[in-house]
């Protein structure tokens, strides 16, 4: 499995057509605490850098975009209970959704871990 | 080079006098009133939920220095003021403070401010947004004999939680002797605060004044004190919304009346009939007649939030929009405040507010959102 990173601070683990997609520490940082996070559906069609969900802050509400064209399959239902996972396990258990992936090309141009963290620090 | 230059020139955004200070001590800077201010902090004790809980449970230490401080003096200062705002000032008692209103003469509100009577002169508290304008109203409506003083060399903190009197009393010794919206003169060492238990929070506190160059030595004095942390405007706004506090330039501006506004409280009974301060006719006749449309607080199902600029539905009919709204770290869940048409405007209205084509269902709920605390004395 393969994970990806955007510059608008998602991350993509890709197994094989399949892939889940949430955002990084850094983004959960910059955002601080969340309170609310809407999901697509599952069915729903989203495209590469196209609204694909929207996390709400205490102070704003955030568009967290599709790092990939694809079809959801799957929300993640602990987000439903508790949003605040995306502040503590951003990475892993604070994941935002799955979806099958239309065109495996869209993942060139997308970074690995040691350019996103590089990336960041630039910042 | 045209004239136009000067104009097209940006304003270069302000640093206030604590702006080092916030920095060493992990402040997110942003940009808010023409200065640079701290949101939140960041590190173990930082970030808007931890700041919010910790001023409701211990106390927290806010710089609102971007807040114009003013002072007014001469003769007939409180009857001149009282031309202008529709309180009562010349029955204010020395050492003590009233909320009240700047208004056009459409009976607009410009801005709301607290008035304190310092004996011989009359501090304003303005908001910091607003203050360049203030000035400048009260400049061309008072008379000359009225000196007006802008203290720009002075820094405002506030010190808010069921803490704050402990802390404070324990390093400016009397403090706790003040009750709610009472002013006095204080000594912390050599330095001289003026010290009024007030705040923008809905617990009990103190918004305390102090020159520029001593607020450093001051909030490091404060936060040595284990109960006191730093809280960033964040955390500020969500805790006044919690207490129904309304936010000027987003719950009020100057096409919305007092009354609209639900804040008839700032008119003294007697002055709405009597009058002689600016906007009275407009106003009076809001009163007499009812508002079109009225602030009220909005209980909001779910946990999604509704922000500013959301439109409230009756039905199909938008029946009024959102002016704050947000997540209550109190309640757990999404509050807010807004106008709604008068016919909607009554406790326990079912409502709908609009969120990204969802319907929210809400329900008008009186204010405060969270009991307010203050300290009246026994």
């Amino acid at each position: 499995m393969a994970r990806y990173f955007t510059e608008d601070h998602e991350w993509i683990d890709v197994d094989g057509d399949t892939a889940t997609v949430g955002i990084t520490d850094y983004a959960q940082g910059q955002l601080g605490d969340i309170v609310f996070v809407e999901l697509p559906d599952a069915g729903a069609k989203v495209a590469k850098g196209k609204d694909a969900a929207v996390v709400e802050s205490v102070k704003a509400a955030s568009d967290v975009y599709a790092p990939i064209t694809g079809e959801v399959t799957e929300g993640n239902p602990a987000l439903e209970d508790d949003p605040a996972l995306v502040n503590s396990d951003p990475e892993d258990g604070g994941w935002f959704f799955k979806l099958t992936i239309a065109d495996t090309g869209e993942l060139d141009g997308l970074m690995d871990e040691a350019a996103y963290k590089s990336f960041c620090d630039g910042l | 080079m045209s004239d136009d230059t000067e104009l097209e020139t940006e304003i270069e955004t302000g640093t206030l006098p604590l702006d080092a200070w916030h920095r060493s001590n992990g402040a997110r800077m942003v940009e808010f009133a023409g200065y640079w201010m701290p949101i939140q902090y960041t590190g173990e004790h930082g970030g808007i939920f931890a700041e919010h809980e910790w001023t409701r449970n211990s106390a927290s230490l806010f710089d609102v220095s971007h807040m114009g401080q003013l002072a007014l003096s001469g003769d007939d200062v409180a009857a001149e003021l009282e031309k202008l705002l529709p309180g009562a000032i010349t029955t204010l008692k020395q050492g003590r403070i009233r909320y009240s209103l700047l208004l056009n003469e459409d009976g607009g509100v410009l801005d709301d401010l607290m008035v304190t009577n310092g004996s011989d002169q009359y501090f304003l508290v303005v908001n910091g947004a607003t203050k360049w304008d203030d000035i400048a109203h009260l400049r061309e409506h008072l008379p000359d004999e009225v000196t007006l003083h802008y203290g720009d060399d002075r820094a405002l903190l506030a010190l808010q939680g069921p803490q704050a009197a402990a802390a404070l009393e324990n390093i400016v010794p009397g403090v706790s002797e003040l009750v709610f919206m009472q002013h006095g003169m204080f000594d912390w060492g050599d330095y001289r605060l003026g010290v009024s238990r007030s705040g923008y929070t809905g617990e009990d506190g103190y918004e305390i004044s102090v020159r520029a160059e001593d607020v450093q030595a001051f909030a490091d004095a404060l936060l040595a004190d284990t109960r006191v942390r730093p809280a960033g405007l964040g955390a500020r706004d969500s805790l006044r919304l919690e207490a129904g506090l309304p936010l000027y330039g987003h719950d009020m501006d100057e096409n919305i009346d007092p009354v609209s506004a639900d804040l008839t409280f700032a008119l003294t009974k007697k002055r709405r009939e009597s009058g002689g301060w600016l906007g009275h006719a407009p106003v009076a006749k809001v009163l007499a007649d009812g508002p079109a449309e009225k602030r009220v607080g909005l209980a909001i199902e779910g946990r999604m939030p509704a922000r500013e600029g959301a439109a409230i539905f009756a039905g199909d009919t938008q029946v009024g929009r959102v002016t704050s709204g947000g997540f209550s770290p109190t309640l757990g869940r999404p509050i807010a405040m807004g106008y709604v048409a008068s016919d909607w405007a009554q406790d326990g209205a079912e409502l709908e507010i609009e969120v990204r084509g969802k319907r929210l269902s809400a329900r008008v709920t009186p204010m405060p959102f969270v009991p307010h605390r203050y300290h009246r004395g026994s």
